[in-house]
């Protein structure tokens, strides 16, 4: 495996049982240190490909190798209710392994790198929907791993909320040098995040077009170079999805 | 770097103050609220017990039928005075608490493989299903004979009663943990154990609390039948035996006495013990409301 990627994916197909193929044929590299997005609509096996990535599930055809094993977050923050939200961090660092007095100012760093250093003691269903989500980034960063699959991780937060967590994203992925990939159907926020966006398509999932973004940051979702390129993807992303009628 | 550090000010601010738009006051009951809750229960008790007067004065049913409330309070001193009363109780909770931890020991492993193991459970759940839906008071002639007129008659009884509730609340528990918390649990790189140790057991305590609260419903239950069915003396006076004496005797002031004796026995375990784990379960999971 060459040295600069995180990831390479080989001709890589899932199907479950005799059902069609879900994923076809997907040939990729990522870099290490790159923020990728993967764009689609519904039925493009976008959560499959991050289950086979995290090694959740296997494929059918293929290969995939990683340079370390990939941590993953989904849209809902998936916090476990019984916890505070600092234990939610420490459980993470308890399942490594860490003791007990490390464990817990770690994890207090890292909510403070989330801006939820006074939150340690909440439960979670005392935050609101973009914290537990930062909470949920605490947790995955405690991992240590080197890459961080993300499963449309905003889908369900605020519009307000969203563009927040897009520039802490961004600021802890610069910080960290963390490889992203980063699920959506939203193409904004695709163009937003990412320094390439690969558009699929549905049924089965298949690349079909990508993008080079060369936007610097601080940028913002609005911005009128955002929206140029946004339009653009939503075209092929609507003939892509008229094919389906 | 000082870019970043700008950017990151100016994210604490704003992450400030959306934290404080959208963080949610809990509040907690009121005072009056509080109150009501503690006296509206003893509210309906004095209604009930007015009613029964009402009742006693009408003179509808003869005495020995139906006697007034007073008559059975004096039926509850006398045998307080006898020191019958608190003896009798305390033989029959620690019974019952004794018979129940040992159930609850027995059930988890039970309850752990039933709900981990979809072979065990198409085997053996039919069975535990049905022993929960006997009820185990036909357990007590079986027991009888097995151990005669002895302790282990009344603990095999309560183990019957409470066993496979614990064990199918425990399994139930588990069954319905969100596939989604297992999956965070292998994200996270646990190793089996770890994954029943993190995830696993604390998800499925709501599951097996219940299955406690019934399993201590049913232990009580057949501990009463087993006293009241297994009078001897070796076994010392119970709740049911002492029901069983008032019956005996004819006297009913005795028997109500009995009867509510074992309901207040109940009603007690039920607010001391299990009311304040699940009320403080739930709330810290954010069930509550």
């Amino acid at each position: 495996m060459s040295i600069s990627y995180a990831l390479e994916v080989e001709n890589l197909s899932k199907r479950f049982g005799e059902e069609p193929f879900v994923i076809e044929g997907l040939d990729f590299q990522v870099k290490k240190g790159e923020f990728i997005c993967l764009l689609g609509a519904s039925g493009c096996g976008k959560s499959t490909l991050l289950n086979i990535l995290a090694d959740l599930d296997s494929p059918s055809v293929g290969t995939v190798r990683v340079a370390d094993r990939p941590t993953l977050m989904f849209q809902d923050a998936s916090l476990m209710p019984w916890l505070t939200a600092g234990q939610n961090v420490e459980l993470a660092l308890r399942i490594k392994g860490i003791g007990k007095e490390q464990r817990r100012n770690r994890a207090q760093e890292l909510l403070e790198l989330v801006h939820l250093g006074s939150a340690f003691d909440k439960r979670p269903h005392e935050l609101s929907g973009g914290m537990r989500q930062r909470v949920s980034i605490a947790r995955a960063l405690a991992q240590e791993k080197s890459i961080l699959l993300m499963d449309e991780p905003f889908a369900a937060l605020d519009a307000i909320t969203r563009d927040f967590l897009h520039e802490e994203l961004i600021g802890i992925w610069k910080r960290t040098g963390l490889t992203v990939v980063f699920v959506t159907h939203n193409v904004r926020e695709a163009v937003r995040l990412g320094q390439r966006v690969i558009l699929m398509s549905s049924k089965p999932g298949r690349f079909i077009k990508e993008w080079d973004i060369n936007l610097t940051e601080p940028r913002r979702i609005d911005a009128p170079e955002v929206a140029t390129l946004a339009s653009e993807i939503t075209d092929h992303l609507r003939n892509e999805i008229k094919r389906h009628g | 770097m000082a870019e970043i550090d700008k950017d990151q000010s100016e994210l604490q601010r704003l992450s400030a103050g959306l934290d404080a738009l959208e963080s949610k006051s809990t509040q907690s009951d009121s005072f009056a609220r509080k109150v009501f809750n503690f006296s509206g229960p003893l509210i309906a008790l004095a209604l009930f017990i007015g009613i029964w007067q009402i009742f006693f004065y009408l003179k509808l049913v003869k005495e020995y039928i139906l006697p007034s409330p007073h008559q059975v309070y004096q039926a509850l001193v006398n045998q307080y005075q006898e020191g019958i009363l608190l003896t009798a109780a305390w033989n029959s909770l620690s019974r019952g608490v004794q018979g129940f931890f040992f159930s609850i020991i027995i059930a988890i492993p039970i309850g752990l493989a039933l709900g981990l193991s979809k072979t065990v459970r198409v085997v053996l759940k039919p069975i535990t299903t049905g022993l929960q839906q006997l009820p185990s008071v036909a357990w007590v002639p079986a027991a009888i004979i097995w151990f005669g007129l002895s302790n282990a008659t009344i603990y095999a009884v309560i183990l019957l009663g409470a066993v496979p509730s614990i064990a199918n609340g425990l399994s139930s528990g588990i069954e319905q943990i969100p596939s989604q918390y297992l999956k965070v649990g292998r994200v996270l790189g646990t190793t089996r154990i770890q994954q029943i140790r993190h995830i696993v057991l604390p998800a499925s305590f709501p599951g097996f609390l219940a299955g406690l609260e019934q399993g201590w419903a049913f232990a009580w239950r057949s501990l009463m039948a087993a006293e009241l069915i297994a009078v001897s003396p070796a076994l010392g006076v119970g709740l049911g035996q002492l029901l069983d004496v008032g019956r005996q005797l004819g006297d009913m002031s005795l028997v109500l006495g009995a009867i509510l004796s074992i309901m207040f026995v109940g009603i007690l375990v039920e607010k001391l013990a299990f009311a304040p784990i699940r009320e403080r379960t739930l709330r810290i999971r954010g069930l509550r409301n």
